[in-house]
């Protein structure tokens, strides 16, 4: 009975139950309403208060791995190799849960006036696993080889505004073509990890910073890490508790929550939303979800006939039924988009932004408007364009059809969608995982020159409002400036965005200490820095 | 010559012509799907700098008749190259990934066979009664229901609920063999549900076959009992076909299991050979088909060895 009721107020907490509802539920298993509140607290306390234990294995089980994977930042794509790779390795700032920064190898940074000039302080005492002291110039080399000539890194594209580096004893500097007060934030991308030269000897070496040193490493199957005794962040009492840390790599939904279930690994990440609140029953797990910025896209060429018509746009953003999206498609794990891909996840993020209402009505009248010749408008979408792609689709075609407006869906194979069909057809199914901050989002796929411009948006006045906002030091003009930008995405944009969605884990009960961070799941990967597990 | 002979020269000199071309076939059925191997190692995140800087340094600037012929050279002088994805050595990785897939093969193989041959002769010891009946209905059962199926009903009943086997199947060099063995529980009890039918059918065609024939009748009239006319009489007769489907679900266990693999997370050469696939890695899947094709071969080429050593009119032509 007791487990049950633990059970019950660990719901609670993942957000699966309201308060009102755990009440009725253990009146139902025998509790007054007066124990089920103190369990209720008690558990919550519990939590907030308990002391963190050194030791023991920390074992994921993590979907996104592939025996093509390698230990070189600049080629991770996928979860496990970025999970692994935060074991032995940091970037100068990570993501704190609350979004903002904290620094790692770098200590300190501050900015000009006008922001283009950035100047990072190197943590003294920050040590490779190798013994040696991370220098200004170890940084200055990492920046370059993601960003040079012949880098072929993921990051190259945010390297892209940084016209030129150097140091100045311990410090590094970097000079952008034009002010970004949000560049801290793009030092915290997972490609950006220091390395000894800047891993320019090789790349591969798993030499960092990170609390944990490699021991096994097979790509695709397992990887295994040990506890650096000489961590600068501290002892294993104080961060990062684990003796060691064990990842598997398992694909396979079912083989997830499988190994989770039996005890074989403390911790998955995406848990299918089909079955988060099956699982969540299951006793000693729990299921813990974290809205996040990433967002499903259909997303229309705005250059590209029929499309090109903004009524004909209008009215399909008014025919997609979007709460319908998220309670079918993502069973309630996520919250409904407005056709701007900036959510509440986001700082500076404009609350009165108006919420685009499901309209068939608005829908006929604006494809009425827009003179649309009748013929069939095609939606390219494949399983892998995002998990129920294909079902949202159809959910959209019928909302359309009672609008009275053709859409056809064609379905394209997994393999090759990245490369054939997305950011190539003109209209299709996607997803992005996000940004940390606004000016990164829209700088990727919403600036003219943007190499992702999957929606073909190029306009002038808005790539000025873009650099206006990027070198604006005042959060309240900057705040202005974006709110206009997400409105015009959301009148004239050719993204039509019904749903961000969450990141859903699930982990034993065992595991405590465990804080959702809204830029990724397992705590953005550093689940296994800052959880420890009860004996 | 002796025939023998004869025939493993004649069938090694085929093998190699059809290693070759399935390296063709493989080559040309991966440069023609969609994207290129950078396109797919950059994914979502790709940029056209990027793209073109990857591009020359994998050398797919190069023709692709020559790139399969630097291949070629390669592979005649023993040397399966470095993956295009993550540089690693191909032999090497490869070598791994095969002793896994072995591994798992040689201890279905090693329950699955003896079990399906020893089920065939009941079965045919109590045709059409109750026990030949029972074991062709279960048999039947588990080859017809989908593999991951069977992996799925294993892992909530024995890993899940009794907690006797693990669901990952992971091994690795440090664990000792009881260690790998239970590891591998699950995995072999699938894939020893999915061959059994196919040779337990088998065994019992053969050898009802030879029971129709004039000796096994004298043998009865001698007096013989049942078994002893099977074991002695019929079976020698009958290994021909078993054999050469017991050969077909091995090399069914070495190269088509991917579907289990991904079920149990089991490091084997078929979840290797989709991911590579999938990267469009030419050099990889170029290894990994010609391994998979000579393991056909391979084993065909026992299949037919055993054929006629096993009869005495091909072992001794006139």
């Amino acid at each position: 009975m007791n487990e049950q009721l633990k059970n019950l107020s660990s719901q609670v907490k993942s957000g699966l139950l309201t308060r009102r509802e755990f009440v009725a539920r253990a009146a139902a298993l025998g509790f007054t309403a007066a124990v089920a509140n103190y369990m209720l607290a008690k558990t919550a306390h519990a939590d907030s208060h308990a002391k963190p234990v050194a030791g023991g294995t920390f074992r994921i089980g993590v979907s996104g791995g592939e025996s093509t994977n390698t230990q070189d930042p600049a080629s991770w794509a996928s979860d496990a190799p970025l999970a692994t790779g935060f074991f032995w390795g940091e970037p100068l700032v990570e993501l704190n849960n609350d979004g903002s920064l904290r620094g790692l190898v770098a200590e300190s940074w501050s900015g000009s006036e006008d922001a283009s000039v950035w100047k990072f302080n190197v943590r003294q005492g920050c040590t490779f696993s190798t013994g040696a002291q991370v220098t200004a110039e170890d940084v200055m080399k990492t920046m370059e080889r993601h960003s040079n000539e012949e880098s072929k890194s993921g990051a190259l594209g945010i390297m892209t505004g940084i016209k030129s580096m150097r140091t100045e004893g311990n410090s590094f500097i970097c000079e952008l073509e034009t002010g970004n007060a949000d560049l801290p934030f793009l030092m915290a991308d997972y490609h950006l990890i220091i390395q000894p030269n800047g891993g320019f000897d090789d790349p591969t070496a798993a030499i960092g910073t990170g609390a944990y040193t490699m021991e096994d490493y097979e790509p695709g199957v397992r990887a295994t890490a040990v506890r650096r005794s000489d961590y600068w962040g501290g002892s294993q009492e104080e961060v990062a508790h684990y003796d060691k840390i064990e990842l598997i790599v398992l694909n396979d939904a079912t083989a997830r929550t499988a190994a989770l279930q039996s005890g074989q690994v403390d911790s998955i990440n995406r848990v299918e939303p089909k079955i988060a609140k099956l699982l969540g029953r299951a006793p000693n797990l729990s299921v813990k979800n974290v809205s996040g910025r990433g967002h499903y896209v259909f997303i229309a060429h705005v250059d590209t006939a029929p499309l090109d018509n903004n009524d004909l746009r209008l009215a399909l953003k008014y025919a997609i039924n979007r709460q319908e999206m998220v309670d079918k498609i993502l069973q309630g794990y996520g919250g409904i988009g407005n056709d701007t891909p900036i959510n509440a996840a986001y700082p500076l993020f404009d609350e009165t932004l108006p919420q685009r209402e499901f309209s068939i009505e608005k829908a006929a009248e604006h494809y009425k408007k827009s003179g649309h010749d009748g013929s069939p408008i095609v939606l390219r979408v494949a399983d892998g364009a995002f998990p129920g792609a294909v079902d949202a689709a159809a959910l959209f075609q019928q909302s359309a059809q009672a609008a009275g407006i053709p859409l056809e869906i064609k379905r394209e194979p997994n393999d090759g969608y990245w490369s054939e069909v997305w950011n190539v057809q003109p209209f299709c199914a996607s997803y992005w995982g996000g940004r940390p901050v606004q000016d990164q989002m829209f700088a990727t796929a919403y600036l003219s020159t943007a190499d992702w411009n999957d929606t073909r948006w190029k306009r002038e006045d808005f790539d000025a409002m873009l650099l206006q906002a990027r070198a604006e030091l005042d959060d309240a003009k900057r705040k202005e400036i974006y709110s206009n930008m997400s409105r015009m995405l959301n009148e004239e944009g050719g993204v039509i965005l019904p749903m961000f969605n969450d990141f859903v884990d699930a982990i034993s009960n065992d595991v405590q200490g465990y804080v959702g961070n809204p830029s990724g799941p397992q705590m953005y990967w550093k689940a296994f820095k800052y959880t420890w597990k009860t004996a | 010559m002796h025939p023998i002979i004869k025939l493993v020269a004649q069938r090694l000199t085929l093998g190699i012509l059809l290693l070759f071309a399935a390296s063709v076939l493989i080559f040309a059925g991966t440069i023609m799907l969609p994207g290129d191997v950078a396109q797919q190692i950059l994914g979502q995140g790709a940029t056209p700098v990027s793209l073109a800087n990857l591009r020359e340094e994998l050398g797919l600037n190069t023709p692709p008749v020559t790139r399969y012929f630097n291949w070629l050279g390669g592979v005649l002088q023993g040397d399966l190259g470095t993956a295009l994805t993550n540089g690693r050595d191909i032999a090497e990785s490869i070598s791994g990934r095969l002793k896994n897939t072995i591994f798992l093969a040689f201890w279905a193989a090693a329950i699955s066979v003896p079990l399906a041959i020893f089920l065939g002769l009941l079965a045919v010891r109590y045709k059409d009664r109750w026990p030949d009946k029972t074991i062709s209905a279960v048999t039947l059962t588990t080859i017809s229901i989908p593999e991951f199926m069977i992996g799925y009903i294993l892992v909530y009943w024995l890993a899940i609920k009794f907690r006797w086997f693990p669901s990952v199947a992971i091994i690795n060099d440090s664990m000792s063999l009881l260690e790998k063995l239970n590891a591998i529980a699950l995995p072999v009890m699938v894939l020893t549900l999915v061959v059994l039918a196919h040779m337990m059918r088998m065994t019992r065609a053969a050898i009802l076959n030879v029971m129709q024939s004039a000796y096994i009748e004298t043998a009865e009239l001698k007096g013989l009992p049942m078994l002893t006319v099977i074991r002695k009489h019929a079976f020698p007769n009958a290994v021909a076909p078993i054999v050469n489907v017991v050969m077909i679900n091995m090399a069914y266990l070495v190269v088509g299991v991917v579907v289990v693999e991904v079920v149990f997370a089991y490091p084997g050469m078929g979840q290797y050979l989709v991911d590579h696939v999938t990267k469009r890695d030419v050099p990889v899947v170029q290894a990994c088909g010609l391994i998979f094709a000579a393991v056909y071969i391979g084993l065909n080429l026992i299949a037919d060895i055993v054929s006629i050593v096993t009869n005495p009119r091909l072992r001794h032509p006139k």
